[in-house]
């Protein structure tokens, strides 16, 4: 990137912050046909699935597999195709192999470069040995974390869902707080940054175990950064927050709704009449466009 | 899916197996100590290990139930080092034998807030 590309991206992140703090909220629009997503000027698109929960066989849906396939469906349906995919955890219901079969044979059917990270789904039992095996990305890190650059974003990877103790919560550790240290280190600030990471990054409602314990830490690598957008699953619901630079978003899940927080004795899965499921499942694109920054469309499979 | 059922069944015969072996060696005196705290057994319902601290003696299997029909897992707070659960389905069972006197916490690695205490004396 040369100085000059590199300054007027700056100018872009600084004006587009402006617009979300004017707006209280973040850039988001309902429908994928909207024209602002559809023509990304000099940028790209990607989409987001998450909590796809393949092996879940409980009322709330009988057939994950079918709405998998229904978001799938969605996506291949795009006006502009995505360059990417990203999967933001609980691929698997019970981190089983045939679960792992099906959620790689159906995501695979998409053709799009998908990268993965880790839900505590994924990784029962085994510390995510067969999760690793057929999802870790190329290059990561021992514990699994990774990054990479796509069209000059920066794309971080994290893993918040294995070992350590009873934390109310996700868990970054030391180790992957002094590998995002060195990560982030020498990157210019204007560079936007998408982090990812199964469980909520902010407190949501650490009564349900909705936030992650150390993250602040990392936000503090994070703030010299003029955009950083956070893209988190597991509580399988659009909730979103800006603060500052910092926009955090999670998504729906493909397989099942969850109650708001509080909202029920527990996060379990939440029953609905069948024809109203498809209205609580669904994605995310997100295009990238140097001139107007990140924005975020969710649609439903309804 | 179904694994985690299958084993269901052999893992009750073994602590069946396991626990009566416990109580014909037990110290008198531990015995009804145990039986009265209704101890070795943690269901797992609506989200909370139930009771949440139980009393054991040393060389008690403690058997968890799962009567939920979301799933749970149950691993002890050093990150499963001590004892680790596979994936316990609806009516699994995951049991433990606590050899060693001590406090061990434990918890659920899929809903981080469920926290439960077993305390061997």
């Amino acid at each position: 990137m040369n100085t000059r590309r590199g300054f007027m991206q700056c100018l872009a992140w600084a004006g587009s912050g402006v617009v979300w703090t004017m707006t209280g909220g973040v850039p988001r629009a309902l429908n994928l046909g909207d024209a602002a997503l559809a023509a990304p000027s000099g940028g790209f698109s990607f989409v987001q699935i998450s909590d796809t929960h393949m092996g879940f066989k409980a009322e709330a849906n009988p057939d994950p597999n079918a709405t998998l396939q229904a978001a799938l469906d969605k996506i291949a349906g795009l006006p502009v195709k995505p360059a990417m995919m990203i999967h933001t955890g609980d691929v698997t219901h019970l981190s089983k192999p045939a679960e792992f079969d099906t959620a790689e044979q159906l995501i695979k059917g998409a053709k799009l470069d998908t990268h993965f990270i880790p839900g505590e789904h994924d990784v029962i039992g085994d510390d995510g040995k067969l999760y690793f095996e057929r999802f870790g990305a190329t290059g990561a890190a021992p514990g699994g974390w990774y990054s990479f650059d796509q069209n000059g974003v920066h794309f971080v990877g994290l893993v918040n869902v294995i070992g350590f103790g009873p934390a109310s919560g996700g868990t970054l550790g030391k180790d992957q707080l002094a590998w995002l240290e060195t990560d982030l280190k020498g990157r210019s600030a204007s560079m936007p940054v998408v982090v990812m990471a199964h469980i909520p990054l902010w407190p949501i409602y650490p009564q349900w175990g909705w936030t992650t314990a150390d993250a602040d830490q990392a936000f503090v690598l994070l703030k010299p950064f003029g955009s950083v957008t956070v893209l988190n699953g597991h509580i399988h619901q659009v909730v979103q927050k800006v603060e500052g630079k910092i926009t955090f978003q999670t998504a729906m899940s493909t397989a099942f709704p969850q109650p708001a927080a509080g909202a029920a004795p527990n996060p379990g899965p939440m029953k609905v009449p069948a024809d109203k499921l498809k209205t609580l499942l669904g994605l995310r694109e997100i295009t990238y466009a140097p001139a107007a920054g990140l924005k975020l469309a969710d649609q439903t499979l309804a | 899916m179904f694994s985690s059922r299958r084993r269901a069944l052999p893992l009750a015969a073994a602590v069946v197996l396991a626990l009566s072996p416990v109580a014909l060696a037990a110290d008198p005196s531990a015995a009804p100590q145990v039986a009265a705290t209704g101890a070795g057994t943690v269901t797992i319902n609506n989200f909370e290990f139930q009771p949440p601290l139980v009393t054991v003696a040393p060389g008690t299997t403690v058997t968890w139930i799962n009567r939920d029909e979301e799933p749970h897992t149950v691993l002890s707070a050093d990150g499963g080092a001590t004892f680790k659960s596979p994936a316990l389905d609806t009516d699994d069972k995951f049991a433990f034998t606590f050899d060693k006197p001590g406090t061990y916490k434990y918890f659920c690695s899929l809903h981080r807030h469920m926290v439960g205490t077993i305390v061997v004396k």
